[in-house]
């Protein structure tokens, strides 16, 4: 038992909680003391406390961390959520992988950000610390594991717990030191690259946004209302790209894992995070155009604090378990509810009584927003991308409106739209077309000075080249659905108009482009998204005419085939052909047959029946032990059109020890299309034993017969002395006989075994081979005549039910999305210059 | 009025818009009688029915009708009322299905049999707390 390093964890824990509160008092007397000297006390008071708490943060990390990779399973966060097998690069994504350590890397990320704001902000430093320390006190809470005396009341859950006190179980009575040989793995799931970049990203993002939030919430205090923007604004910059990246990245994750057949599912978790992302993009907007022209600086204020207000919710939302039915994916609730709530309460109260007692005093402009100015616009924009994120919140919010209900004694039976995907879409269709527009001809507002006449002949271009091309795709698409089409016109004018702007920016001042390039990164998502979810097809319609109910036949459309083994299917101009089960070998690069191998009670070795090649080069020989990815199977999918461009494709199902069995998607990438396929029903357990009644037919040795309308030979009989590990007694007799099955691909190998006891009775082993339907069983030999007797047993073939589809040009999506990083980076370029020429003059 | 109280009032109104809409299109969790009902009276929105699959007395899931091209099946839940009811539904059996200890299905009644056009599923394994596997 390895004590030490837990209480180690959770001293730096205490301390990092401590000294949170300690550095936010310091640096609130820092804010409100006027005497000179007294402040500079209190400042390196506050600083020095920041310090101690980051190195907490990072000792707390270093030991959990060594706590995963030490494989040290006293503990419950090393035994739930790591095994020995996994390698480094998965142990650190272990790490994020429970709710506590997920704090904890948001911690982290705020404990890097405060030190970065210590040095580059020094006129802001006391106040928008007071901010950061005070969040950080309260996320550190969620991870003290404090027991309150007296009142038994819980603060936090503790990483460092050890298994014994997570897990009743009654081993702990007897052997309390008890540690298990093994953990229980992290899940295969999130056994993935993305899910080793994806959480850090969007917590990174998260993080962000405290900065403009404290920043904005210390212009309040310090009565500098306008000020404080300058600084943030980089900051709510580097947010909008990283919480964008965070978010695609994910999506990318459940197109490349999961099987709802897309990247975006409309699940609340989902939306937790859409949410504050569209009003960060938002408040952007109305902050550069109070760095412009000095309006709308209310509104700004109102979008930042939304912005972190949100990011708070979703926390709740994700975290307290209040989601429970509702999502797949949101995690198990840990008894924070109340303390995440608080933390929620605690902040929203902050910016009222700040926002409320200074609200008089902020400055604001006399005059009247012309209807043809950029502000107008610009805000219009900003007011449709919170109208967006609204949209998606309500309905995401219906289960914490049940609970609410719950609460006051009422009962509420709301559930969320039975079908999210088109519900959302239906709406958010229209807020994207709105947006498309908009960022089209508010960019032209932004750099002209407009009337008319300018504006329709800035207008001109754009308009008729996304007519033309619209009208081009839409007919060679064919796919007249008025509402994808009017998004496709938005995605493209967007595209153009931003391009014109681009080159003209380009001339005069290319430092300045990256509005531009972001807009233009836009209108290809927005021409990726219409299109990848638009203009999807299901490739794998049902025509066989079989249905289950003659009554529903007109409304059944159903989307899925059934493939047997080695038998092609043709349909909407693919040849498709179900090749077998497959598994991956874990230390070679391949795929194994699974007719080739045999099963050993651990489920991650196997045993080669037969010589094993992969691309013609041997791998393993035959009898050999090898290690496998036990929990996935492989369904091999022989695709081609017409002969050509031949693939394989090879969906995925996962016995999940946490989730269940999941299916997960193989991809064909091509520049225009996607070919995405993933198995809807495995063949069941019953359809795998369904077999028929024994046959018996007399064969002899070399001679070739039919089974099943295949060729077959017995090639030898083999006398056995042993039968796997176990030794024969010398008063049995065991014969191996060699058949030869000549399949539609391959040949096949059977080798029953037949038991003969001179004193006892002895015994048949049958040999199967799922892919030809067959169990051939060893009856009898007879040496006098050269001939056998086998036993004949079939079913149907093997056979998956899968479904596939063509989505067309999903690379634009995540190519709209690099540029609109570039647009950021540029923009972000052009801030930190400028920051950089302040601070040189002392202004920052 | 300024212009921007109109401004104002307009998005005020796209707000309201939107719980309105949200309210009108959000589901709920109802008994299979009130779904029956609800359809005699001609309302056709998607519904929530929560409920347990039918099991004989050793446990075993009964009345699992699979479709011939195993693409779509049948099956009986009841539900928090004790209503019994076959439902169809026109995709393959999840995964887990039978081991399921709670089915939420989502759709709507077509004449006397429910058709689910989605099913989520409640599994022992996600809830229940782990057991250690001491191999000993």
């Amino acid at each position: 038992m390895h004590y030490f390093i837990g209480h180690l964890g959770h001293l730096f824990v205490i301390i990092s909680f401590v000294a949170a509160i300690a550095t936010a008092f310091s640096y609130f007397k820092a804010t409100n003391t006027s005497d000179l000297s007294l402040k500079s006390q209190w400042l390196i008071n506050g600083r020095v406390g920041f310090y101690i708490h980051a190195t907490a943060v990072l000792g707390i990390c270093v030991t959990l961390f060594a706590i995963i990779s030490n494989h040290y399973f006293e503990y419950h966060y090393a035994y739930s959520h790591s095994d020995k097998k996994l390698p480094t690069y998965y142990l650190i994504s272990t790490f994020w992988n429970g709710q506590e350590g997920s704090f904890l890397l948001w911690m982290f990320w705020h404990a890097i950000i405060g030190i970065v704001l210590i040095y580059v902000n020094k006129f802001w430093e006391a106040p928008v610390m007071t901010v950061f320390a005070l969040v950080q006190a309260f996320l550190a809470s969620m991870i003290l594991g404090v027991v309150i005396p007296g009142i038994e009341f819980k603060i936090g859950s503790s990483p460092f717990i050890l298994l014994r006190d997570a897990l009743p179980d009654p081993i702990f009575k007897i052997q309390p030191d008890f540690i298990p040989e093994d953990g229980t793995g992290l899940n295969p799931l999130l056994q993935n690259y993305w899910m080793v970049i994806h959480p850090p990203t969007l917590f990174l993002g998260f993080a962000l946004t405290l900065v403009p939030f404290s920043f904005c919430i210390a212009g309040l205090w310090i009565k500098k209302y306008s000020e404080w923007i300058r600084p943030a604004l980089p900051w709510s910059l580097v947010a909008g790209a990283i919480l964008g990246l965070g978010i695609l990245m994910g999506g990318y994750w459940a197109y490349e894992t999961l099987n709802f057949g897309g990247y975006w599912n409309w699940d609340p978790v989902e939306n937790a995070v859409y949410v504050p992302w569209l009003v960060l993009i938002a408040s952007i907007h109305t902050m550069i155009t109070y760095r412009n022209s000095g309006t709308a600086l209310k509104a700004s204020m109102i979008l930042v604090i939304m912005v972190f207000v949100l990011i708070l919710y979703s926390t709740f939302l994700t975290r307290s378990g209040v989601l429970g039915d509702a999502s797949v994916h949101s995690f198990t609730d840990l008894g924070l509810s109340g303390q995440l709530l608080i933390y929620l309460f605690f902040f929203v109260l902050i910016a009222i009584v700040f926002t409320t007692i200074r609200w008089k005093q902020i400055p604001i402009t006399e005059k009247e927003t012309a209807v043809w100015s950029r502000e107008f616009w610009i805000f219009i924009g900003a007011t449709v991308l919170c109208l967006m994120g609204f949209q998606v919140l309500i309905p995401t919010s219906i289960p914490v409106w049940n609970r609410f209900i719950e609460a006051f004694g009422g009962s509420s039976n709301l559930a969320p739209p039975a079908d999210q995907l088109t519900y959302y879409s239906k709406f958010q269709l229209w807020f994207a077309l709105a947006v498309g527009l908009l960022s089209g001809v508010g960019q032209f507002f932004w750099w002209k000075k407009m009337d008319r006449k300018v504006l329709l002949n800035e207008l001109f271009v754009p308009i008729i080249a996304s007519l033309l091309v619209s009208v081009v795709i839409i007919n060679v698409a064919k796919t007249y659905n008025i509402g994808y089409s009017l998004l496709l016109f938005a995605g493209l004018f967007t595209f153009f108009s931003n391009l014109k702007i681009l080159y003209s920016v380009l001339r005069t001042s290319p430092s300045l482009s990256g509005g531009a390039v972001a807009h233009i990164g836009i209108g290809l998502m927005l021409i990726g998204i219409m299109f990848s979810s638009g203009y999807s097809r299901v490739v794998s319609l049902n025509n066989t005419g079989m249905l289950i109910s003659k009554q529903l036949s007109e409304e059944f459309n159903r989307e899925n085939l059934l493939l047997f083994v080695n038998e092609p299917r043709t349909m909407a101009g693919y040849d498709i052909e179900y090749a077998g089960e497959r598994v991956e070998p874990r230390n070679k690069k391949g795929y194994v047959d699974k007719n080739d191998i045999e099963t050993t009670p651990d489920k991650h070795m196997v045993i080669a029946r037969r010589d094993i090649y992969i691309d013609g080069e041997k791998i393993f020989i035959k009898g050999e032990k090898f290690e496998i990815f036990g929990e996935n199977t492989f369904y091999e999918i022989l695709f081609s059109q017409g002969g050509k461009h031949r693939f394989t494709l090879r969906p995925r199902l996962q016995v999940n020890e946490q989730m269940g069995t999941v299916a997960s998607p193989d991809i064909s990438h091509a520049i225009g299309l996607d070919l995405y396929a993933h198995v809807s029903a495995p063949m069941t357990e019953e359809a795998r034993e369904d077999w028929k009644e024994r046959e018996e037919v007399r064969v002899k040795r070399a001679k070739e017969f039919y089974v099943n309308d295949y060729v077959a030979v017995v090639e030898k009989l083999t006398r056995l002395y042993q039968i796997g590990d176990e030794k024969i007694d010398s008063t049995f007799v065991a014969i191996q006989a060699s058949i030869k099955v000549q399949g539609e691909r391959k040949d096949y190998y059977f080798q029953p075994i037949l038991i003969l006891g001179t004193n006892s009775r002895g015994g048949i082993v049958p040999d199967e081979i799922g892919d030809l339907g067959l169990k051939i069983s060893l009856m009898n030999v007879h040496p006098e005549s050269d001939g056998l007797t086998l036993g004949i047993q079939t079913r149907q073939k093997n056979w998956v039910v899968i479904k596939a589809m063509e989505k067309p040009f999903v690379n634009v999506l995540w190519i709209g999305t690099l540029i609109l990083m570039a647009g950021f980076g540029i923009a972000l370029t052009r801030r930190f210059r400028e920051f950089s020429k302040m601070k040189a003059k002392g202004q920052e | 009025m300024k212009k921007s109280h109109i401004f104002i009032i307009i998005v005020i109104a796209a707000a309201i818009g939107v719980i309105i809409s949200t309210a009108g299109d959000a589901s709920s969790y109802v008994t299979f009688d009130e779904a029956h009902k609800m359809a005699a009276d001609g309302k056709s929105q998607s519904i929530h029915v929560v409920g347990e699959l039918k099991k004989d007395g050793q446990g075993h899931v009964v009345g699992i009708i699979p479709g011939a091209d195993q693409v779509s099946f049948s099956f009986i839940m009841i539900d928090d009322n004790k209503t019994e009811q076959v439902v169809i539904y026109n995709e393959p059996m999840p995964q887990d299905f039978m081991r399921s200890e709670k089915v939420v299905v989502i759709g709507g009644y077509s004449g006397d049999t429910f058709v689910a056009n989605k099913i989520l599923l409640k599994c022992p394994s996600k809830y229940q707390d782990q057991k250690l596997n001491a191999g000993i």
